[in-house]
Formats: structure tokens, C-alpha cells, sequence
């Protein structure tokens, strides 16, 4: 037995504009994953708590304040600290090559999604992480 | 990790345990049942209240204000709130989170959403496992809140101690479809966002549809309460009238007698849910169906015949377990 893949998907930080978020949240229900949109202005502590108490086998932030810098590593080490070291974190938004390649190296920054990503790309990216999972189920 | 492990670190209040034994009881099956029947016995303390209203009315809202209600009074609490799965694509979108914001922080309160999957009911079989869990973990109160409804959703009665719906002033000419639906399931009838127009008549033509009810059977005639969430006021009010429900239910042995109802009817609709389950995979009936099917759109048979003839079927045994 198995239930859809489960995605958190959730805005930190202070920038107000959610429609990436959107987006991708209804590119992944189109694909038949269940999404928990937490909405604007949530803190990395806040995010952390929701994975916990919803159990999302992903997280997914968008970020275009410019502190992608400092939010996903804070995320991803909350993350871990709460025991969800095995949860994928990825994120889209503005980030330039250079950060993000410094990025791609945290363990468990699963991939990282700029402008002009297709949403096929990003729901196909995420649908492979669990591709075993569906097959032995 | 086993599951005996995870109930052991469920038991010691571990809030990461607690979210794996939802996801557990969410995939359902043996591992659930197993679960499920350990927990069972820690079960029936907590008090169940859930919220039903349409889409858009404030449920979120109402829960996130009770919760904080519930809160300052030293009241732990677990939500379980459901929205609808896609009828097409079978994913979903689960927003309850983003009006939920008063439980940050607060270990005191849990939050888990939910979708549908399929259940046709405002709150499926499943919510009411999650509400056993949150339950057996030492939650003093669950909130459940259904998905946005519209007419006759019988089935919430059954999910709690008290029901609340809620309605908006602009439901004003849903009355008439209302009665004989939504509002024979309401313990407390909310009418939210009354600060906008034509609150005051629609909260006066409740209240009096109410009153034409016989309140005899349980003594209990079920309040028309307005709010809005910017009214502090109001929302005491409402909290107020959950508690006078409560004391009114347990001081005439009520609570006891509408839990073994509520234990009957989620008996009855797991198996229908299971049976509709085993009958949706069953490839031999996959297989009738579609010759039937060809038959009916060949205008040969009718749909009423068809599905009766698959019906009989059924029963014969002709399908193949899961």
C-alpha cells in the first residue's frame, strides 16, 4: 500500500511573490502528488515543523528575496536536526550559477530550479527521487 | 524501524514518531491495522470536534482562532484537516496550513493535513483513523475539518462530539437545500463573516428554522452563532458554546451513546470503502465491465441492467481477492 508522493511547498522569507510557488504546486496535483502549501513569510522553523507534522517525503522552497544564501542551509540543517535527514530539500527561485553551485554541494540539496524551468522538468525530477519506491510497493 | 519501535517512541510523546504513524495509518493495510489496533485502547479521551461548512466559508480560519482559544486555556491540540483530492489526476492540494498560523512554535498543538483520496464524504473513514492517532497520542482536542461541502453530508455526525457548520451570510438562498441536509448534522450552526451584509436576517431565519425542530430528543436546541474573524468577542462566543455543548452532552450520558453510533458508521463505511476498493482493482471485473459496457453502448442493454448484472456478479464471487 502507498500514498502519493507528498510535497511541502512553502515561501521563506520576506519577498511577497508566491506565483512560482503556485505554479509548481499545481504542476505537481496535475501529476497526482499531494502538495501542503504553507503559504507567504514563513521562517526556516516554521517550514522544519511542518515537515515534521505532515510527514512530506519532500521539501520545496521558493526563494527570490536574494537570501538564498543564508535560508537554505539554515533549512537544510534544521532539517536535519529534527530528524528528517532523509527528506530531499530543493528550491526554486532566483540563484545565480555561482551560489548555486555552491548550493549543490550540501548533502541532501537535492537540485535547484532557476527561472525558466519547465514544470514537466521539475514534477519529472521529483517523481524520479521515488521511482523504486513505487516499484516495490 | 519496526513498527513496535515506533509505537515505543510514539508512546514517549515523540512528535516525529507521531507523523510516521499518521503516514502509516495514511497508507493503510496490514502495518495500519496493526498500528491501529495497539492504539485503539488509548483512544476516547480526547474531545472531537469537527468543522463542515462550503468552500471559501472560514473553516481554516475558525480552527485557528478555536485553536488558540483551546490553547490559552492549557488545552493540547491535534487538527486533522482534509481537502479534496483530484478527480482526475488523483493529486491535491492541502492549504489548511496557511491560515493555521497562531500553532507556530507551540509543541502543544499538531497539524496534519490530508486528501480525500476518493471519499465522497466532507470527512472520509481515514480522517477519523488520524483523529484515533492524534487521540492516542494525549491530544485533549482534535479539530476536524472537513473539506468544503455543499449539501447532505451525513457522515460528519459521526466524526465528533461536536459539529459545527459553518455558514456565510451570502448562503443565504442555500436555505432551502440546507435543511434537509447540512444542518440536521450541526451541534452549533456558525454563521461566519457577519460583518457583511444580510448577516443579522440570515443568523434571524436560521435561528428560526432551528426552533421549528423538535429539540426534545436530546434536549439540546442547536445555537446560531455569528462571527468574524476579527471579533475576539464572537470567537469566545463560539468557544463558549463548544464547551456548553460538551457539558450538555456528558451530563446526560449522550457522549457515550453517540460514540457507539459514530463507531457503527465508520465500521460500516470502511467496509464500504473496501469493498468498493476490492471491487475498483478486480481485474475479472475489469474485464465484465467492459463487455457489459460494449452492450450498453450498443444500445442492447440498459445502464440499470448492466450495473446489476455486474452486481450479481460480485456477489457470485466472481472477482479475485487483492
Amino acid at each position: 500500500m502507498n500514498r502519493p508522493i507528498k510535497v511541502l511547498i512553502a515561501k521563506p522569507g520576506l519577498d511577497g511573490h508566491d506565483r512560482g510557488a503556485k505554479v509548481i504546486a499545481n504542476a505537481l496535483r496535475d501529476a497526482g502528488m499531494e502538495v501542503v502549501y504553507t503559504g507567504l513569510h514563513q521562517t526556516p522553523e516554521m517550514i522544519v515543523e511542518a515537515a515534521v507534522q505532515e510527514d512530506v517525503d519532500v521539501v520545496s522552497v521558493s526563494i527570490l528575496s536574494g537570501a538564498h544564501m543564508t535560508l537554505i542551509p539554515r533549512i537544510r540543517d534544521l532539517m536535519n536536526r529534527a530528524g528528517l535527514g532523509e527528506v530531499r530539500l530543493i528550491a526554486g527561485g532566483i540563484i545565480p550559477d555561482a551560489d548555486a553551485a555552491v548550493l549543490k554541494q550540501l548533502p541532501g540539496v537535492a537540485a535547484l530550479f532557476g527561472p525558466g524551468t519547465r514544470t514537466q522538468d521539475a514534477v519529472a525530477f521529483i517523481a524520479g527521487l521515488f521511482r523504486d519506491r513505487a516499484a516495490h510497493t | 524501524m519496526s513498527s513496535n519501535d515506533l509505537i515505543q517512541r510514539f508512546l514517549a510523546g515523540e512528535v516525529l514518531a507521531a507523523a510516521r504513524v499518521l503516514s502509516v495509518v495514511e497508507r493503510g493495510g496490514d502495518e495500519a491495522e496493526r498500528v491501529l489496533d495497539a492504539l485503539f485502547p488509548r483512544t476516547g479521551r480526547a474531545y472531537r470536534v469537527a468543522v463542515t461548512g462550503a468552500g471559501g466559508a472560514g473553516k481554516s480560519t475558525l480552527a485557528n482562532a478555536l485553536t488558540r482559544r483551546f490553547r490559552e486555556q492549557g488545552v493540547t491540540v491535534g487538527v486533522v484537516a482534509e481537502d479534496p483530492s483530484s478527480p482526475f489526476s488523483g493529486g491535491a492540494v492541502l492549504g489548511d496550513r496557511v491560515r493555521m498560523t497562531n500553532a507556530v512554535g507551540d509543541p502543544g498543538v499538531f497539524v496534519r493535513s490530508i486528501a480525500s483520496r476518493g471519499s465522497e464524504s466532507g470527512l472520509s473513514a481515514l480522517a477519523c483513523e488520524l483523529a484515533d492517532v492524534l487521540d492516542a497520542f494525549g491530544r485533549d482536542v482534535i479539530l476536524l475539518e472537513s473539506m468544503g461541502v455543499g449539501q447532505v453530508e451525513t457522515q460528519i455526525r459521526f466524526t465528533a462530539d461536536t459539529v459545527i457548520v459553518v455558514l456565510t451570510p451570502e448562503g443565504g438562498d442555500e436555505v432551502q437545500s440546507l435543511k434537509a441536509g447540512l444542518l440536521e448534522v450541526a451541534d452549533v450552526i456558525v454563521v461566519n463573516k457577519s460583518d457583511r451584509p444580510g448577516a443579522d436576517e440570515f443568523a434571524a431565519d436560521l435561528t428560526a428554522m432551528v426552533g421549528l425542530r423538535d429539540a426534545s430528543a436530546d434536549g439540546w436546541t442547536v445555537p446560531v452563532v455569528s462571527t468574524t474573524a476579527r471579533s475576539d468577542e464572537t470567537l469566545g462566543v463560539l468557544a463558549d458554546t463548544i464547551a456548553r455543548h460538551r457539558a450538555h452532552i456528558d451530563a446526560n450520558g449522550r457522549r457515550d451513546a453517540r460514540r457507539r453510533d459514530a463507531l457503527r458508521a465508520r465500521i460500516r463505511l470502511l467496509l464500504e470503502e473496501d469493498l468498493r476498493a476490492s471491487a475498483r482493482q478486480s481485474a475479472t471485473l475489469r474485464e465484465r465491465f467492459d463487455g457489459i459496457f460494449e452492450r450498453v453502448a450498443a444500445g442492447s442493454i440498459s445502464p440499470y441492467r448492466a450495473a446489476r448484472e455486474l452486481g450479481e456478479f460480485l456477489k457470485a464471487g466472481g472477482h479475485s481477492p487483492r
